[in-house]
């Protein structure tokens, strides 16, 4: 294989699935995710961000680690949000991009869509499920 | 499209199984590795959560990791089927995509 194509990406397309399913903080694998969200970005595709389980406390408003020593990434969502907004109102960026919660999830932690820091869409078990159907890669972290 | 559901956590300690049963479409699989080989034990507290599967979900359990655990001969859940290594790459062959559970 030449050396040039191994990091050939152009016109590869995918629709990607992130299932965020772990909490914030108590472990890597919430920060891990968001930066594998960050590189689809980059190389615009289409993804569908997706939160379940204690995932939904990594976009509860008001972190605040400052006394915990250890790195807010709650800022980050806002960009994500924007990298959305550009790809629904660029026509020039080829990317749909959604942000979904469960239903589920949110209800069973005493959380509603106002105590989160994204505009999300919140879907059922059901619905979510089929959706899932729908991808080409899940990659829960 | 099916999807390989692939679970490697115990049912005891994580609740990954329970996530993945709640997602899973129906007509799709799940196979339990490592940690995760724990949930085909027939007479656990956690084995109603495959045996009252409604979604007609095909269930498989990896031969090496009940090996290494000593659970060859534990009493397992009628539904699921046994795969070695050469099964789990049939099942991943059989399957439109994969979802690891971590």
């Amino acid at each position: 294989m030449p050396e040039d194509s191994i990091f050939e990406t152009k016109g590869v397309k995918k629709n990607f699935m992130f299932v965020c399913n772990k909490a914030p903080y108590g472990t890597i694998y919430a920060l891990e995710a968001l930066e594998m969200i960050m590189i689809s970005a980059a190389f615009e595709q289409h993804a569908v961000i997706v939160f379940i389980d204690d995932g939904v406390f990594q976009i509860k408003k008001g972190h605040n680690t400052k006394s915990t020593g250890m790195k807010n990434f709650s800022p980050t969502f806002g960009v994500v949000s924007m990298e959305k907004e550009d790809a629904d109102e660029d026509d020039e960026i080829d990317m749909v991009w959604r942000i979904v919660v469960e239903k589920e999830s949110i209800e069973a932690r005493g959380l509603s869509e106002e105590d989160l820091v994204l505009e999300t869409e919140v879907l059922s078990s059901g619905e979510l499920s089929d959706l899932m159907a729908k991808q080409d890669v899940i990659l829960t972290s | 499209m099916r999807i390989l559901n692939v679970v490697n956590k115990s049912p005891f300690e994580r609740n990954c199984l329970e996530s993945c049963l709640r997602l899973a479409n129906s007509g799709s699989s799940i196979l339990l590795i490592e940690d995760g080989v724990y949930a085909a034990l027939g007479n656990t507290a956690k084995s109603t959560l495959i045996k009252n599967d409604q979604k007609n979900l095909g269930f498989y359990v990896l031969i090496n990791d009940l090996d290494a655990r000593g659970l060859s001969e534990a009493p397992m859940i009628d539904s699921i089927s046994r795969v070695d290594y050469d099964g789990f790459v049939d099942l991943v062959v059989d399957h439109d995509s994969i979802h690891s559970w971590l």
